[in-house]
C-alpha cells in the first residue's frame, strides 16, 4: 500500500501553493498560482479574497490529482498563510465587504499615530507583547470598521466575520455560509495586537482600546489539532494544522528547542528564534510572538526579527539599475572583486523594521569613491542582507540571553554561496541549509500530520531534517567583520537621519 | 510562417537534428531527418561549417561546432544554473541517499558549481569551486564525452570507445578512479539549445553505488538520468 500523505497549502503574498508531502517529509507534487496585486493608492496593497479562495481550490485539486498515482490516502490538510493580512466578510453570503488589506499596506499610519499618543497606549505592549504598529492586523480591522459603510453596525449585529487568510480559507473549506468553521490559530491571533499574549485569548481591554466588537472575531485554537473537515476538495480531509508562514518555516526547520533559530531569505528576511514556553519581554528591537501550540500543550514562544528588504534589494539591482539580467547573477558580479571597496548600501526603501523600527529612514549608498565599481556595489548589496541579519541577531541575544548554536536558513537567496558564507562570518556562527527548501509548506504539513498521528511527536520531525549544506565561519574573516561592524552601524544612523523631517 | 527566411529555418532544423543526435551524423541521415534533398542539405552544411556552427570528423560526419559552443557558453551563468537546479539536486540527494554535485567544463577543467551533502548529517565540507580530474570522475567523463566539439573531446582521443559508449548510454560511472572506495554516476544536463551545459552526478561508498558485479545500481542510474533531464527541462530544453 502506498504511504499516507499530507496536503499543505501555502497561501503567500504573491501566490498560493499546494504541495503534497510524504511521511519522509519529501515533496510528492506541487502546484502554484499567482494572484493579482491591487495598488489603489500610494501605500495601499490589496488582494481579492475570492480569487485566493479559487486559487486554493484549484491548486489543491491539481496537486492531489498529480499525487494520486504514486501516493496513498491524504490524511490531513495544513495551511500556512501570509500573516497580518485582513479579511472581513458577510457571514450569510461569504462575500468580502472589501478587498483584503495586505500586510505591506501602510494606510493605517495615521490611525496608529493617533492610537499611540493616547495616554493608555502602554496597555498594548503590556498585554499583547508588542508595541502598536501598522504592521499588525488589529489596526487594519479597525480601518475597515471605520471606512466601509455600515460595517461597525453590522459587525456588532454579528453579520460580519473577521479573519486572517487561514481563517478565511478554513471557513470556506468547511462549508462557508453553510456551517463553515470560524477559527484562527494562536500564531495568527498573536499578530493582531488584540490577543492577551499570556492567556492566548482575545483581550477585552485591547478590544476596547482598538474599538473592535468581539462578535466578529474567530475562535482561537492551537496550531496543531482538529479544526474541522474540508468538504470542498472532493473527498473529505481533516484540517489539523494552521500556522502563520514564518512560524510554519520555524516548524518546518524543526526548531523545537529554545535557542534554535531559522532565517528565511526571500523578498524580506525573517529570523525567528524559539524561546520555549516563557514569553520574553523585549527591549532591544525584536518582537515576542507565538511560535506554535500543540493541542493540550503549553504555547511555545519565539523572538522575531523582520527585515523588510533582502532579496528585494537584489531585484532593485536587476530591475532598477539593470546591472544583472537575473537575480542569481549577482554572485557572479560580486565575485569580480575581492571586497566591498568601502561601499555600503542601506536598503531602507520604506523605513527600517527590526531592530530599529524607524519608518522615516530612507535608503542610501555610502562610501562612494571613483574606485567603486558595479562589482563592489553588488557585494555591498549582498552584504547589506548579512549586516541586517547581524543587527537582528544581536538584538535577540540581548532580549533572550540565548546563544545561537547555528542558524538554519531557507528561501531563494540560500543558493548564493557568497552571501551564505558572509552570513556565517558576520555572525561568527555556522549557517546550515536543510534538504527541503520548501520549509513553509513543510511546516504546515508537519503540523497537520502530527495532529493525526502520521508522525508520533516532534522528535520524529527532527529526524526528518537533514543538512544539504553548511557554511562555517572563518575566524580571521569573522574578526575582520566584527571590526567593520561600526561602519555599517554608522551607515544605518545616516539613513535614519536622512529620512528625518 | 510569413516573412521567415527558408534557408535559415532549414539550417536551424539541421542544427537541431545534429544536437539531438548526441553524436555525429552523416549528410544522408541529416537530409532524411529534415526532409531535404541531399544536395540542399550539403550546401547548408558547408555554410554552417564556414561559421563553425558544425564541424566534420575524419569520416566526414557532422557534429556541433565550437562556434555554437561559444554562443551558448557565455549565456548560462553558473550561479543561475545552481539556482535553477537546486530543487532537483536536493530531491536527488534525498531520494538516492548520496552526495550530489553539478559540474561544468571550464577551460577544459571540470569545476564543481553546486554541491549537496549526503543526507546523513555527518561532517561534510562544501567543495563548490573545486576542480576534479576530467578523465577519472563520472562528472568529467560526461562533460568530455558530450563536449560539442572535438578539440575538447580530442584530449581523450585514446579513449574514443569510452566516449562513444558514454554518449550512447547517456551516463557515465566511476569506480575508485578518483578516490579509492568511492564510486559515482553522472548524466548530462542540457541547456535550451540542446548543448550539454553541465553534468549532474552522485557519489558515495562503492558498495552502495555499485552492485556485487561492480555494476551501477539501475535504480540510482535512472534517478540521476531523470534528475538531469528535469534540470534540462527547467533550463528550457524540450528534447
Amino acid at each position: 500500500m502506498a504511504d499516507r500523505v499530507v496536503l499543505a497549502v501555502d497561501q503567500g503574498t504573491t501566490s498560493t501553493r499546494s504541495i503534497v508531502f510524504d511521511r519522509g517529509g519529501r515533496l510528492v507534487s506541487v502546484r502554484q498560482r499567482e494572484h493579482r496585486q491591487f495598488f489603489p493608492r500610494p501605500g495601499w496593497v490589496e488582494h481579492d479574497p475570492m480569487e485566493i479562495w479559487a486559487n486554493t481550490q484549484r491548486t489543491a485539486a491539481q496537486a492531489l490529482r498529480d499525487a494520486a498515482s504514486s501516493a496513498g490516502e491524504v490524511v490531513a490538510l495544513g495551511i500556512a498563510n501570509q500573516r497580518e493580512t485582513t479579511v472581513v466578510w458577510e457571514r450569510a453570503t461569504g462575500r468580502p465587504v472589501t478587498r483584503a488589506i495586505v500586510w505591506q499596506d501602510t494606510r493605517t499610519a495615521d490611525l496608529v499615530a493617533r492610537l499611540s499618543s493616547r495616554p493608555d497606549a502602554a496597555v498594548v505592549r503590556e498585554r499583547s507583547g508588542m508595541d502598536i504598529a501598522g504592521y499588525f492586523a488589529g489596526p487594519r480591522l479597525r480601518w475597515v470598521l471605520d471606512h466601509v459603510p455600515r460595517a461597525r453596525e453590522r459587525a456588532e449585529a454579528g453579520e460580519l466575520l473577521f479573519g486572517t487568510m487561514e481563517t478565511w480559507l478554513v471557513w470556506n473549506l468547511t462549508g462557508g455560509p453553510d456551517g463553515g468553521v470560524h477559527v484562527t490559530d494562536v500564531t495568527n491571533a498573536s499578530r493582531t495586537s488584540l490577543m492577551d499574549c499570556r492567556s492566548c485569548t482575545w483581550d477585552p481591554v485591547l478590544l476596547d482600546f482598538f474599538g473592535i466588537p468581539a462578535a466578529l472575531l474567530p475562535e482561537i485554537r492551537p496550531s496543531v489539532g482538529q479544526l474541522g473537515t474540508a468538504t470542498a476538495l472532493g473527498s473529505p480531509i481533516p484540517i489539523t494544522g494552521t500556522l502563520g508562514d514564518q512560524q510554519a518555516a520555524l516548524f518546518g526547520q524543526a526548531c523545537f528547542t529554545p535557542g534554535e533559530a531559522k532565517c528565511t531569505y526571500g523578498t524580506g528576511s525573517f529570523l525567528l528564534q524559539n524561546t520555549g514556553t516563557e514569553l520574553v519581554r523585549t527591549r532591544s528591537g525584536s518582537i515576542s510572538t507565538v511560535a506554535y501550540q500543540l493541542a493540550g500543550e503549553p504555547v511555545h514562544y519565539a523572538l522575531e526579527g523582520s527585515v523588510a528588504v533582502a532579496g528585494a534589494l537584489v531585484q532593485w539591482l536587476r530591475d532598477g539599475l539593470g546591472l544583472i539580467a537575473t537575480a542569481p547573477e549577482i554572485e557572479t558580479l560580486a565575485r569580480t572583486v575581492a571586497d566591498n571597496g568601502g561601499c555600503y548600501v542601506v536598503p531602507a526603501f520604506s523605513g527600517l523594521l527590526a531592530p530599529h523600527w524607524r519608518g522615516e529612514a530612507r535608503g542610501l549608498v555610502a562610501g562612494l569613491t571613483s574606485y567603486v565599481t558595479k562589482g563592489h556595489l553588488a557585494r555591498a548589496v549582498l552584504e547589506a542582507t548579512g549586516w541586517q541579519t547581524r543587527d537582528v541577531v544581536l538584538a535577540m541575544a540581548a532580549d533572550s540571553g540565548l546563544q545561537l548554536p547555528s542558524l538554519r536558513v531557507d528561501g531563494g537567496m540560500t543558493t548564493n554561496n557568497l552571501l551564505m558564507q558572509f552570513v556565517a562570518d558576520v555572525l561568527d556562527t555556522p549557517v546550515v541549509r536543510p534538504m527541503v527548501g520548501e520549509t513553509v509548506s513543510l511546516g504546515a504539513a508537519y503540523a497537520a500530520g502530527l495532529a493525526v498521528g502520521l508522525w508520533a511527536d516532534v522528535e520524529a520531525l527532527r529526524r526528518n531534517w537533514h543538512r544539504s549544506a553548511q557554511w562555517s565561519p572563518v575566524p580571521r574573516r569573522a574578526a575582520q567583520l566584527a571590526a567593520e561592524y561600526p561602519t555599517w552601524e554608522k551607515a544605518v544612523r545616516l539613513s535614519i537621519a536622512w529620512g528625518a523631517d | 510562417m510569413p516573412g521567415s527566411v527558408q534557408s535559415l529555418e532549414r539550417a536551424a532544423a539541421i542544427l537541431q537534428v545534429v544536437a539531438g543526435s548526441g553524436g555525429t551524423l552523416g549528410v544522408t541521415d541529416i537530409a532524411a531527418a529534415v526532409g531535404l534533398p541531399k544536395t540542399t542539405a550539403h550546401s547548408l552544411l558547408r555554410t554552417l561549417l564556414g561559421v563553425r556552427f558544425v564541424e566534420q570528423d575524419r569520416e566526414g560526419r557532422y557534429a556541433l561546432g565550437p562556434g555554437l559552443l561559444r554562443l551558448g557558453a557565455g549565456h548560462l551563468d553558473v550561479n543561475e544554473l545552481r539556482s535553477r537546479a537546486s530543487n532537483w539536486t536536493d530531491a536527488l540527494a534525498s531520494r538516492s541517499g548520496h552526495a550530489v554535485r553539478l559540474a561544468i567544463l571550464e577551460r577544459e577543467q571540470v569545476r564543481v558549481v553546486h554541491h549537496v551533502f549526503r543526507p546523513d548529517d555527518s561532517a561534510q565540507v562544501l567543495d563548490v569551486g573545486s576542480v576534479l580530474p576530467a578523465d577519472r570522475t563520472a562528472l568529467g567523463k560526461v562533460l568530455l564525452a558530450f563536449a560539442p566539439h572535438r578539440s575538447v573531446r580530442g584530449t581523450v582521443d585514446a579513449r574514443r570507445a569510452d566516449v562513444a559508449a558514454v554518449r550512447a548510454r547517456g551516463w557515465a560511472a566511476e569506480d575508485g578512479g578518483h578516490e579509492a572506495g568511492t564510486a559515482g554516476l553522472a548524466a548530462p544536463v542540457r541547456g535550451s539549445t540542446g548543448l550539454v551545459v553541465a553534468a549532474l552526478g552522485i557519489s558515495g561508498p562503492a558498495e552502495s553505488v555499485l552492485d556485487r558485479q561492480h555494476q551501477p545500481r539501475p535504480l540510482l542510474v535512472s534517478m540521476v538520468v531523470e534528475s538531469a533531464q528535469a534540470i534540462s527541462r527547467e533550463l528550457g530544453w524540450h528534447g
